[in-house]
């Protein structure tokens, strides 16, 4: 790049086009994002390939651990189900927990940092010794307990409490309401540090109101932390997913979900290991792609970095 | 300082005692009921006996009460009795906390020695080939399932290279040291990977932080020789934040130890709390989560101490 080229970008860059620019230098950071586009389009690979016909839960019990051929290229595992479709269904799944559990967690950590940070006082000192309080518990075996409970003593219907979308929702939730504390946290300390500078000053004095001044002033100027933050905690998300659907206690199948794949996986290391492989590495590759995003978005938005 | 550990003392106790009302709730929320077994093994039960049944084990209370009561009982020492295993929940506890706790030391001083190391190596120059390799490594520890590590590593050590057993503490009739400690290799590795990667990102950290620092300049300038700078000059100031953090995680270990424990079958805590949940062993599973909640509680506690302990300015 020219000097001339580098000084006319410069000039009419928005602090956005700037971050941007910054986040396509960092290697590792891109490569994630191309990873994860091909992940996502191969897990949506499979909506054409139910349109033909085939089936992620149906089974055939004599095709069982049929080695890869022509039309089932990874082979089928231990039900004669085809373990390509069912990796791309159940990485939908895996996905898609991930991303809702972060929202909704995301979204009561926001909440609860706001009010922390921008209030203060007792208001502060009781959320955040509440939070405290959460981090300070044993996560997964709380996790467990949750995803063990049984719905209809809650009220729900025995016919909602065995459906496949209460399976899905109940993981979702629990891992909303365990995992929303380290952005809470985040949250609280870069309102602290917005809440007393002159333009939010200004603007209280000007007689905003608090909900005005927390969506208008603070949210939009702590967005870059929280932004990867939740990236973090996608990949957080979804190493809970695998592990709570691996036990038993997660995505129930016939659904398949890249961490239920493994629940016979300990016999199957010794007959048949690559379908031991697959769902694991998948899983793997996904959380390490979405870590090094976070770490190649939380470099583009430091300011301290250079250019 | 004293009543810096008061109050965290006090805050600890306090959340405790939050929790396991908390969990006892929970675990009343579980399927089944603590008479199932009693009932289906009993063809005569009419519904008149069950109801004197759950009238004689107070099951008729409200939950308020039936929770004061089993505070009572436990804060006695009496936590119940274990259905699957016939025994006291205490004497199945003491044992599996034993297991944990040795699978939880041991991976916890692999992983931060070995953190140590590679994260000073890796700060050395920021941004060289080392560094490359060991962020590398730190990601891949932190984004492997753990389940899905213990599975590979059975997969290559034990069935492909019969090189370290997959299960249990020791071989049957084996009573010798070797094999003990040939059963705790990979459960202990495994669960030092775990934690590896997230510690070696934080030392890294402070130390690139630290060697930038004037006082550092200062010693080069002096004359100090290089591994003397950097262990006694970098690394002294580097390691308050690093303490505080890595004493924090300690307790975060007990959610690996559970997988680790599952997948190697190491009779510890972890499989304790999930087998008791899975086989509506209520008493085994309350206790089980309670005693979780006060070894990271306790070690948390711990982290916060050493913190005010190892900053002076900290007070409160």
């Amino acid at each position: 790049m020219s000097v001339m080229e580098g000084a006319s970008v410069e000039r009419a860059v928005s602090p956005w086009g700037l971050r941007l620019r910054r986040f396509r230098r960092h290697r590792m950071g891109m490569a994630s994002l191309v990873i994860l586009a091909v992940l996502v389009l191969f897990c949506l690979a499979a909506i054409p390939l139910q349109m033909t016909g085939m089936d992620p839960d149906a089974t055939d019990l004599f095709a069982r651990f049929d080695p890869p051929g022509p039309g089932h290229l990874l082979g089928m595992d231990e039900a004669g189900r085809d373990v390509l479709l069912r990796l791309m269904v159940g990485g939908q799944i895996s996905l898609l927990v991930g991303l809702l559990a972060t929202l909704i967690g995301g979204a009561v950590g926001i909440v609860i940092g706001i009010l922390a940070g921008y209030f203060g006082g007792r208001l502060d000192t009781a959320l955040m010794r509440f939070t405290d309080g959460m981090i300070a518990l044993p996560l997964l075996p709380l996790l467990i307990v949750l995803g063990a409970l049984d719905l209809t003593k809650l009220g729900f219907s025995q016919d909602f409490a065995r459906s496949g979308a209460a399976g899905f929702w109940r993981i979702v939730v629990i891992i909303s309401i365990v995992d929303w504390t380290s952005i809470a946290r985040l949250v609280r300390a870069a309102t602290l540090q917005i809440r007393e500078r002159d333009y939010v000053r200004a603007a209280r004095a000007a007689g905003a109101g608090a909900a005005y001044v927390m969506g208008a002033h603070i949210l939009p100027n702590i967005a870059t932390p929280i932004i990867v933050a939740f990236t973090l905690t996608v990949g957080r998300v979804i190493l809970f997913e695998s592990v709570l659907s691996f036990l038993g206690f997660g995505i129930v199948p016939p659904t398949p979900s890249w961490g239920n794949m493994l629940n016979n996986a300990q016999e199957l290391v010794t007959t048949a290991p690559l379908l031991a492989v697959y769902p694991g590495l998948l899983i793997f590759v996904t959380v390490i792609a979405v870590n090094f995003l976070g770490d190649g978005l939380q470099a583009a938005f430091d300011p301290r970095s250079e250019k | 300082m004293t009543a810096f550990i008061l109050s965290r003392t006090w805050q600890a106790a306090l959340v405790l005692l939050v929790m396991s009302f908390v969990i006892y709730s929970l675990i009343g929320l579980m399927p089944g009921d603590p008479l199932d077994i009693m009932i289906a093994s009993n063809p005569g039960a009419t519904p008149e006996v069950v109801a004197r049944l759950r009238a004689i084990y107070g099951l008729d209370q409200p939950i308020l009460y039936r929770y004061a009561h089993w505070l009572l009982a436990a804060m006695q020492g009496d936590l119940g009795f274990s259905r699957t295993h016939s025994q006291p929940v205490l004497v199945v506890l003491i044992p599996a906390l034993w297991t944990t706790c040795k699978l939880m030391l041991l991976s916890f001083v692999v992983s931060v020695a070995l953190s140590m190391v590679l994260g000073i190596w890796a700060a050395l120059k920021p941004g060289g080939v080392v560094d490359g390799v060991v962020s590398l490594f730190a990601f891949a520890g932190i984004s492997v399932p753990v389940f899905w590590l213990a599975l590979m590593m059975i997969l290559l050590f034990a069935v492909k290279l019969h090189l370290l057993p997959a299960s249990g503490l020791s071989d049957v009739g084996n009573e010798s040291f070797g094999d003990y400690a040939r059963h705790l290799v990979m459960p202990v590795v495994t669960l030092a990977l775990s934690s590896i990667g997230g510690f070696t990102r934080f030392v890294r950290a402070s130390m690139i932080e630290t060697l930038r620092m004037d006082h550092i300049r200062t010693a080069r300038a002096k004359g100090n020789a290089e591994g003397r700078v950097v262990l006694i000059h970098g690394l002294r100031n580097a390691m308050i934040p690093v303490v505080t953090v890595i004493a924090l995680s300690f307790g975060s270990l007990f959610s690996g130890a559970l997988v680790t424990e599952t997948m190697f079958a190491q009779p510890g805590m972890g499989k304790m709390i999930f087998d008791s949940i899975l086989s509506n062993d209520f008493n085994l599973a309350l206790s089980g989560l309670l005693f979780a909640t006060i070894v990271t509680l306790f070690s948390n506690l711990l982290a916060d101490l050493a913190y005010g302990w190892l900053d002076p300015r900290i007070k409160l």
